[in-house]
């Protein structure tokens, strides 16, 4: 490693795009945590599970039988037509299969084309703080501005229409939102929603909704902000297969939205990335035609650990948030006085229990950590046990 | 939510009351409660380990045991079924459709007991026409539990934004 960075930025051009976006705040975390042994995570961002076994033995099936070649840029055709039935089946939206769906490496390809799709240099896209880690880079990296709306624990972390209104410009193109929310585990109400969708078509803005977490809700419904009256036209619609199926190593996802708007990003993702694994589209085929039963399954049991979980954080004597959605819990930690790189840290040292330090996930994250709650009971347990002698000593009041 | 509660325990018959309350959202005294008239109706059966014996020295021999009947007149199947699982050596009794009608299983300290029982209690009793015997040389699954090569959980990354 150079000690001098700034010499190392010298010895090569790196553009001023690329330094825009800056490093991850937490670098330093990260090191010391792969310094540590016998610690308990709950700082991961996928499932505990391996993708259910059918899933796994129908992509085996396919490379015995030598299927390893190129698909179409779009993805397989028999791909997009399971998407666009199961769309239908969940949402009453319909798709059309040949134009409208473009299969993509996971959510993260898709929101890097939407971005690069719409975006001018200088045009601005509205989205909540905190947020998930690639929404504001996405931007970035697309010569575009991020505009950040906080959104606040009193609010149940739902993004505000109008606070959304408040900063829209002309040029403003798009409002970028994704519920159910990492970090937050928030869901946005049907109604909530509706007042963005109108807030959007007022405006004639485009709305990017990264839903990849859709399935993963307790209790409560999940709203397609496609579905909503008027909006498919306006939406950008970005779904996957990573957290539902557990297939996260898989890269695989996809985005469905108006036909030109899907041509701009097929041009863009036929010469960076050709088509996605063909191993992983048979594998999504497979999940969409018969994974329902391992979701269900996967779902009930996340929503048991999601509910100890939080009773254990409050229990602690935490603030937590109900979350109803995805697997994270986000407890508020301002009852110790740090800031929660500090308490992530100390934590760490002190307890051996990873945690997020909400600040990762914007200014408004501050106050907060993620504790992720798909990671095994046990563990869960014994980290809420040590989480509990931590806060029990740096409590103030 | 009876049945939550059942399929927790039936995941893991050592979960606490106390844990399957948070995880339902139920009080303790009502999960208890619930608890308590299962056992006493039934519906829970047992608690029991899944043993591996194959890690033990003092391994043992099993043998799925395929039983042709007559059935009786006003004796059927379920006394000669009952007969049989009232031996303590029949582990499980299941009557089935198909080319035989039960299938048993017998488990012995050595092939010769296994062999033994089957011939010297199961044959003979009156309305079995005919048995057989297939030994079990390996376990691989047992009640949805993998016993040996289970896969091992795949180090995630600790942490992902
Ligand atoms: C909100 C959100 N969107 C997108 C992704 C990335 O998804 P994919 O694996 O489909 O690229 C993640 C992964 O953590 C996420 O949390």
């Amino acid at each position: 490693m150079s000690t001098n960075p700034k010499a190392h930025s010298q010895k090569y051009h790196i553009s001023q795009r690329a330094n825009q976006i800056s490093p991850s705040g937490i670098r330093r975390f990260f090191d010391l945590l792969a310094s540590m042994e016998g610690v308990i995570s709950l700082g991961v961002g996928e499932p505990d599970y391996a993708t259910p076994w059918h899933i796994r033995e129908a992509a085996i099936y396919s490379l015995e039988k030598g299927q390893t070649m190129y698909t179409s840029n779009l993805g397989m055709p028999e791909l997009r037509q399971e998407l666009s039935r199961h769309i239908k089946n969940k949402y009453n939206l319909e798709y059309d299969p040949g134009s409208e769906l473009l299969i993509t490496v996971g959510v993260s390809e898709a929101l890097d084309l939407a971005m690069r799709a719409i975006l001018d240099p200088g045009d601005e896209v509205i989205m909540p703080d905190p947020a998930y880690v690639a929404y504001s880079p996405s931007v970035v990296l697309s010569g575009g501005n991020p505009i950040m709306v906080p959104t606040t624990e009193e609010n149940n972390f739902e993004l505000g229409a109008a606070d959304i209104e408040a900063r829209i410009t002309r040029r403003t193109k798009a409002i970028l939102i994704g519920y159910p929310a990492n970090p937050t585990g928030a869901v946005m109400s049907r109604d909530k929603l509706a007042e963005i969708a109108k807030v959007a078509q007022r405006h004639q803005l485009l709305v990017i909704s990264d839903e990849i977490y859709a399935a993963l809700v307790y209790g409560v419904e999940h709203t397609c902000v496609a579905a909503l009256p008027g909006m498919k036209d306006s939406t950008i619609l970005l779904g996957g297969f990573s957290k539902a199926y557990a297939m996260t190593g898989w890269r695989i996802g996809y985005a469905a939205a108006p036909k030109e708007i899907i041509a701009a990003m097929t041009k863009i993702h036929q010469y960076t990335i050709m088509c996605a694994s063909t191993m992983a589209q048979v594998a999504a085929i497979e999940a969409l035609k018969a994974g329902d039963d391992s979701v269900a399954e996967m779902i009930a049991d996340y929503d048991r650990r999601r509910l100890v979980m939080v009773k254990g954080l409050r229990n602690i004597g935490l603030s937590c948030f109900e979350p109803e959605g995805a697997f994270y819990a986000f407890p508020s930690i301002k009852g110790t006085g740090m800031p929660s790189d500090e308490f992530a840290e100390k934590l760490l040292k002190e307890e051996r229990v990873a945690v997020v330090p909400g600040s990762a996930f914007g200014e408004y994250g501050e106050g907060y950590v993620r504790c992720c709650y798909a990671t095994s009971l046990a563990d869960i347990e014994e980290a809420l046990a040590r989480m509990k002698r931590f806060v029990s000593r740096h409590q103030k009041d | 939510m009876l049945k939550e509660i059942l399929k927790i325990l039936e995941n893991d018959a050592r979960t606490t009351t106390k844990q399957i309350a948070t995880m339902t959202g139920l009080p303790g005294t009502e999960v208890a409660r619930q608890i308590k008239q299962a056992e006493k109706d039934r519906t829970i059966i047992k608690y029991k380990a899944i043993v591996n014996w194959q890690k033990v020295e003092n391994e043992q021999v099993s043998a799925l045991i395929e039983v042709k009947i007559t059935p009786q007149r006003e004796v059927g199947f379920d006394s000669i079924a009952e007969r049989i699982y009232r031996f303590p050596q029949t582990r499980t009794v299941y009557l089935l459709s198909g080319t035989y009608d039960l299938l048993v299983l017998v488990v012995g300290k050595t092939m010769h007991e296994v062999a033994d029982f089957v011939s010297q209690k199961l044959a003979p009793i009156e309305g079995v026409q005919g048995t057989v015997s297939h030994f079990v040389l390996k376990r691989y699954k047992e009640d949805d539990e993998i016993i040996e090569g289970k896969e091992e959980k795949v180090k995630r990354q600790p942490v992902i934004l």
